[in-house]
C-alpha cells in the first residue's frame, strides 16, 4: 500500500468536487489538495445536467421569491437557514462561473439570459443552451488546471474513510490502472461523490452514480438524511431513460396524453393556457408532474408502446428556429435515440429516476457530524431540497456548498494541531485494505454481482416507485436485506490487478445495497405523503408527526437504525403548496 | 419488444498479465434493434464474460468515456447503433493511444497537452465578482461557442494520422480548446498560449487531413480551429518581421 | 503484476491505405507534384525566352509534343481538383461573421469560385488581346 500525505482530500471531481478544490486553492495556495475521482473529471455526471441553474438576476425577482419557491417546492422539509444562505450566495457563484468562461446564453443586450423552470414564480434559470451541466463542468475542470496545488488522482476508486476518535484522517482508494491501494492521509476530507440513482433500473443517471461516497460516510457512522425522497423527472426518453430537460417545458413545450389532451389541468395545475404560465401546467414542480403521469396511466390515458406506457412532450409549436437555438441537444438526442424529431413530432416520454434529495447529513457549513469531514453536492443533504428539489437548484447547490466545504476545510486544515495522525490512519487503512482484499480474493462464492444488481434495481422499482404502500415497501425491505446477505458470497471472476472493473462494479454494488436499504426503510417508516414520497395508504402530509428529517444510521448487517431530526423553520410556516391559476403569472412579466 | 438478431461481437482483448499482444475474442450477442454498441458490451460483461473492461457512464453521448474503434472507425459506443451494422461487429480500443487493458486506453498524454495550453480565462486584471457579469453579445458568443462543445472523447486523436506518426503533436481537441479561449471576448491570454500553439508540435504539425472534423461526434470541427490558428500565427510572424506587435 | 501498456505499431509508409479519407488526402497532396512540375516548366520557358527567339521557339515546339500535351492536361485536371478541395475548406479556415451569425459556408465557397473564374477570364482576355 502506498501512502500519500495531503492537506485536503476531495472524493469526486464533478461540479462540487472541482468547486471545492478551487475554493481550497484560492483560500490558501500552500495547502496541498488531492482530488480523487473514479473517473476523469470531465466524465463526472454533472456533465449530463441540461436545463440550467437558478439565481436571482432580474429587477422584478427577489431573493425572497427564490427562497419561497424552494421551500414550498420542497414541501417544507427544507432547512430554511440553508435555503436562505443558498439563495443569497448563488448569484455570486454563477457570476464567478461567468468570469471563468462559462458560455452562458445571452440576451440581445449581452446580459446573461434566463428561462423559466418548474415551480418558479419569476424566471431565473441561467442556462448555456441545453448543456448547462456540461459547460459548467468543463469550465470548472479547465479552470482547475491553473491551480498548481490541485493534484488530481484520476481513476482512483475510494473505498473507506479513515475515521478514529470522531475525526476523519483520510481515505483509501484503489488506483484502477495498477490495482494498488493508496492511503491518503489528510487533515480534512470532502465528499463530493454524487448520488446513487443507479439503484433503480430506469434512470437518467450515468453508470457511475452508485452512491459510493454516501455509503462510505454511512459506514463510519455519519447518518444519511431523508433518503426516501427520490425524484422522478417527468420527461425521460423511453428505453434509455435519457433526460429531456425541463427547459423543453420552460421554452413552452406541452405534455399531452394519448388523446392529445394537456392532462395536467386535471391535477390542480390548470388552467391550460396556450402561453406558458409560471408555476402552472407544465411549469409545475417535478413531483406533481410525475404523479400526474401515474394517475393518467391508471385511467388508461397514456400511450402503449413496446417500451412501456408513455405520454407525449409536444414541442412542435416552438418551431425549428427556437428549438435549434435553445434546445439543440434535445433535438439531437430525440432524433438519434428514438428517431423522433421534436420539430415535426411529439416525443414519447415517461417519468424517470433523476435525483436523490437525501444524502450525507451535513449542517449549513457542509460539515458532517465527524470532525474533518464535509460533504457537498448530490451526495449531501444540507438540506435545501427537502421533499422535492426544484429544477435548476442542483447545479447551484453544488457550487454554493462545494465552495463552502472547500473554504471550511481549508480553515480547519490551517488551524492549529491539525497534523494528520499517521499511526491511526495507517491502522484504518490496513483494515480497509484487508476488507477489499477479502472481497477480491474470495473463492467458492456462488453469487454474481450483475445478477444481484438487477434484482436490487427491480426490487426498488416495484417497491419504492412514484407511489408506495406498506405491503410493497415491506417486501422491498426484505428483498434488499436478502441481497445484502447474498452479497457476502459474491465471487469476483476477474483476478487481474489492472483496470479490474469486475472488482469496481462489485464494490459499487456494496455501496448501492447499503444506500438502497436506507431509502426503503426511510420510506416504510414515513407514514405520510410529502413531495416525492407518496404513500397510497397515507395520502396526506402529516406535519404533526412528520415535519422532520429522517436520519438512517448504519447498523452492521442489520437494517439501518432510523431516527429523526427537527426541520429548521425560520420564516415560512408550512402551508398548502399552491400551483396553477392562483400561483403563477405570465412568463414574460 | 422488437425483433432480436444475434450478432457476433469481435472484441480486441488485451490482458497485460497474460497476453503479450492483443487478441480478438468473439461473443455471440442477441441484440434488440434499439441497442447501441455499448449495450452489447454491457450484455457481454453481465452475462458472458465479467472480465471485459471498458469505460462508460452517461449513455447519452456527453461524458466522452466510451470512445472506441467500431469496424475501424472511431465512434462513441453509446451512440453507435447496431441495427446499422452487419452481423459481425469489430470493437477495438481507440487507435493511437497505448492500450492499458482491453478497450481501456491511456490518455495521460492528452491531459498534459491540454493543461500546457492554459485552457482557462486569462485576464490582465481580474474583474471583481461584485461588479457582475461581463457583457457578451450573441455574436461574440457565437464566435467561439462551437469550440466549447468538445467532450474530450478523443475520437479526433484516433483519426489523426499526424498524431499517429508523431505523438508529440498537440493534436486536434486540445488545440481547438486553446482556440476557444483565444476567441472568447472575455479572454486576454492569446499571447500566453501562442508559445505552445505556434511551436513545432503545435498547429504546424497539422497538414489538414481533416479526419478529426469528420469523426467529431459534436461537430466541433477542430480542423477549422487549427487552420484559423495557422493564419493568426502567420500574421503574427509577418507583423513581428515588420517590427510591429499583434 | 505491474502495468504493461501496449503500443500498437504504426506503419510509417503505408498508413494511408487504411482508410479512404487518408487516401483522398494523399491524392490531394500528390496533385501538388504536378502543379510543381508545371511551375518548373513555366519557369524554364521564361528562362528560354530570356535567351532569345530561337531557344524560345524550341521550347514552344517541345510543348506541342503529345507527351507534353498529355502532361498539361493532367496538370490542368489536378490543378482544378486541388483548387476545388482548397475552396471547399475555406469556410473552415476563414469563417466570416456578419451581424450575429456566420456568413454561410457555401457563399464563401461560391465567392472563391467566382473570383477564380473572373481572374481566369481576365487572363484569357488579355492573352487574346495581346495575342492579336
Amino acid at each position: 500500500m502506498e501512502t500519500i500525505q495531503t492537506d485536503i482530500a476531495i472524493i469526486g471531481a464533478g461540479g462540487a468536487g472541482l468547486r471545492a478544490a478551487i475554493a481550497v486553492a484560492e483560500a490558501d495556495p500552500s495547502l496541498s489538495i488531492a482530488l480523487i475521482s473514479k473517473v476523469y473529471p470531465m466524465r463526472s455526471h454533472t456533465v449530463a445536467a441540461e436545463g440550467g441553474a437558478a439565481a436571482v438576476a432580474r429587477e422584478n425577482d427577489s431573493l425572497e421569491y427564490h427562497f419561497h419557491d424552494t421551500v414550498s417546492g420542497g414541501d417544507w422539509l427544507t432547512d430554511q437557514d440553508a435555503v436562505d444562505l443558498f439563495v443569497n450566495t448563488i448569484p455570486t457563484e454563477l457570476t464567478r462561473l461567468e468570469h471563468w468562461g462559462c458560455p452562458w446564453s445571452r440576451e440581445w443586450d449581452g446580459k446573461v439570459a434566463v428561462r423559466p423552470f418548474g415551480g418558479m414564480k419569476i424566471k431565473r434559470t441561467w442556462f448555456a443552451a441545453d448543456k448547462t451541466g456540461f459547460h459548467l463542468l468543463h469550465t470548472l475542470f479547465q479552470t482547475s488546471l491553473k491551480y498548481p496545488s490541485i493534484q488530481r488522482f484520476d481513476e482512483f476508486y475510494s473505498t473507506d474513510l479513515l475515521v478514529a476518535d470522531g475525526r476523519c484522517h483520510g481515505v483509501t482508494a484503489i488506483e484502477m490502472r495498477t490495482g494498488k491501494m493508496h492511503a491518503f492521509q489528510s487533515k480534512g476530507v470532502i465528499i463530493c461523490s454524487g448520488g446513487g440513482g443507479r439503484i433503480f433500473p430506469f434512470t437518467t443517471n450515468g453508470g457511475i452514480k452508485t452512491g459510493d461516497g454516501m455509503a462510505m460516510a454511512y459506514r463510519v457512522g455519519v447518518p444519511l438524511k431523508d433518503m426516501e425522497f427520490v425524484q422522478y423527472h417527468p420527461t425521460g426518453l423511453p428505453i434509455t431513460g435519457i433526460l429531456l430537460t425541463e427547459g423543453c417545458r420552460g421554452e413552452g413545450g406541452y405534455l399531452i396524453n394519448k388523446d392529445g389532451y394537456r392532462y395536467l389541468q386535471d391535477y390542480g395545475l390548470g388552467p391550460s393556457t396556450q402561453e406558458p404560465r409560471l408555476k402552472a401546467m407544465e411549469l409545475g414542480p417535478r413531483d406533481r408532474l410525475s404523479q400526474a403521469f401515474w394517475h393518467e396511466q391508471r385511467k388508461g390515458r397514456t400511450v402503449k408502446t413496446p417500451y412501456g406506457d408513455m405520454v407525449y412532450l409536444d414541442m412542435r409549436h416552438l418551431g425549428e428556429k427556437k428549438i435549434d437555438e435553445r434546445l439543440p441537444f434535445i433535438r439531437d438526442l430525440a432524433k438519434s435515440y428514438i428517431n423522433v424529431d421534436p420539430v415535426t413530432d411529439p416525443v414519447p416520454v415517461r417519468p424517470v429516476i433523476h435525483y436523490m434529495m437525501g444524502g450525507i447529513h451535513t449542517d449549513i457549513n457542509a460539515a458532517t457530524p465527524i470532525k474533518g469531514l464535509w460533504a457537498a453536492g448530490e451526495c449531501a443533504c444540507v438540506s435545501i431540497n427537502g421533499a422535492n428539489r426544484l429544477g435548476s437548484n442542483s447545479l447551484g447547490e453544488l457550487l454554493v456548498f462545494g465552495a463552502i466545504a472547500g473554504r471550511q476545510a481549508a480553515a480547519y486544515a490551517r488551524s492549529e494541531g491539525r497534523e494528520a495522525k499517521g499511526d491511526v490512519a495507517r491502522d484504518r487503512a490496513a483494515a480497509a485494505n484487508a476488507r477489499v482484499a477479502e472481497i477480491f480474493r474470495r473463492s467458492g462464492g456462488k453469487e454474481r454481482a450483475a445478477d444481484l444488481r438487477t434484482s436490487m434495481a427491480r426490487a426498488l422499482e416495484e417497491g419504492a416507485g412514484i407511489y408506495r404502500e406498506e405491503e410493497s415497501l415491506k417486501t422491498c425491505c426484505s428483498r434488499i436485506s436478502e441481497l445484502r446477505e447474498r452479497y457476502a458470497s459474491i465471487e469476483i471472476e476477474d483476478k487481474s490487478s489492472i483496470f479490474n472493473t469486475d472488482l469496481i462494479y462489485t464494490l459499487e454494488l456494496g455501496a448501492m445495497l447499503d444506500i438502497a436499504e436506507t431509502v426503503v426503510y426511510g420510506a416504510l417508516l414515513r407514514t405520510e405523503s410529502r413531495g416525492a414520497h407518496q404513500r397510497l395508504d397515507y395520502e396526506r402530509r402529516d406535519d404533526v408527526n412528520f415535519l422532520k428529517h429522517t436520519v438512517a444510521y448504519h447498523n452492521g448487517s442489520a437494517p439501518p437504525r432510523i431516527d429523526y431530526l427537527p426541520v429548521i423553520i425560520t420564516k415560512s410556516q408550512p402551508a398548502e403548496r399552491v400551483y396553477g391559476e392562483a400561483a403563477g403569472g405570465s412568463v414574460e412579466q | 419488444m422488437s425483433e432480436v438478431r444475434t450478432i457476433t461481437m469481435e472484441v480486441l482483448r488485451y490482458r497485460p498479465e497474460r497476453d503479450s499482444d492483443p487478441v480478438l475474442q468473439s461473443y455471440r450477442v442477441p441484440c434488440p434493434q434499439e441497442w447501441v454498441v455499448l449495450d452489447a458490451l454491457d450484455y457481454i460483461k453481465n452475462n458472458i464474460d465479467s472480465s471485459l473492461s471498458y469505460r462508460w457512464s452517461c449513455h447519452m453521448a456527453v461524458c466522452g468515456s466510451c470512445g472506441m474503434m467500431v469496424n475501424g472507425e472511431p465512434m462513441l459506443a453509446c451512440k453507435t447503433f447496431l441495427r446499422e451494422m452487419g452481423d459481425t461487429v469489430r470493437v477495438e480500443p481507440l487507435l493511437n493511444f497505448p492500450i492499458e487493458r482491453d478497450l481501456v486506453v491511456v490518455i495521460d498524454d492528452f491531459l498534459e497537452k491540454l493543461k500546457s495550453l492554459k485552457p482557462y480565462i486569462i485576464r490582465k486584471t481580474e474583474k471583481p465578482v461584485e461588479e457582475g457579469t461581463y457583457l457578451q453579445t450573441k455574436a461574440q458568443l457565437k464566435r467561439f461557442k462551437q469550440y466549447t462543445l468538445c467532450i474530450n472523447c478523443l475520437l479526433c486523436y484516433a483519426a489523426c494520422p499526424q498524431y499517429a506518426l508523431n505523438t508529440d503533436f498537440i493534436g486536434p481537441s486540445a488545440l481547438a480548446l486553446a482556440h476557444r479561449y483565444n476567441l472568447d471576448s472575455r479572454d486576454e491570454g492569446y499571447a500566453m498560449r501562442q508559445e505552445m500553439v505556434a511551436s513545432h508540435e503545435g498547429v504546424w504539425e497539422c497538414s489538414f487531413v481533416g479526419a478529426c472534423s469528420e469523426v467529431c461526434p459534436k461537430h466541433v470541427d477542430p480542423a477549422s480551429a487549427v487552420q484559423q490558428m495557422k493564419i493568426t500565427s502567420t500574421k503574427d510572424y509577418f507583423l513581428r518581421l515588420l517590427g510591429g506587435k499583434r | 503484476m505491474s502495468r504493461k501498456p501496449y503500443i500498437r505499431p504504426v506503419p510509417k509508409t503505408s498508413w494511408y491505405r487504411k482508410h479512404d479519407r487518408y487516401k483522398r488526402y494523399i491524392i490531394r497532396e500528390v496533385t501538388c507534384i504536378f502543379i510543381g512540375i508545371y511551375t518548373a516548366i513555366l519557369s524554364f520557358g521564361l528562362l528560354n525566352l530570356s535567351e532569345g527567339q530561337e531557344s524560345f521557339d524550341l521550347f514552344m515546339a517541345t510543348l506541342r509534343t503529345p507527351g507534353a500535351l498529355v502532361f498539361h492536361l493532367f496538370a490542368l485536371a489536378f490543378a482544378f481538383y486541388h483548387s476545388a478541395t482548397w475552396f471547399n475548406v475555406t469556410p473552415q479556415a476563414m469563417p466570416l461573421m456578419k451581424g450575429d451569425d456566420f456568413v454561410s459556408g457555401s457563399l464563401i465557397i461560391r465567392v472563391h469560385y467566382a473570383a477564380w473564374a473572373a481572374v481566369s477570364l481576365v487572363i484569357l482576355f488579355s492573352v487574346i488581346v495581346v495575342g492579336a
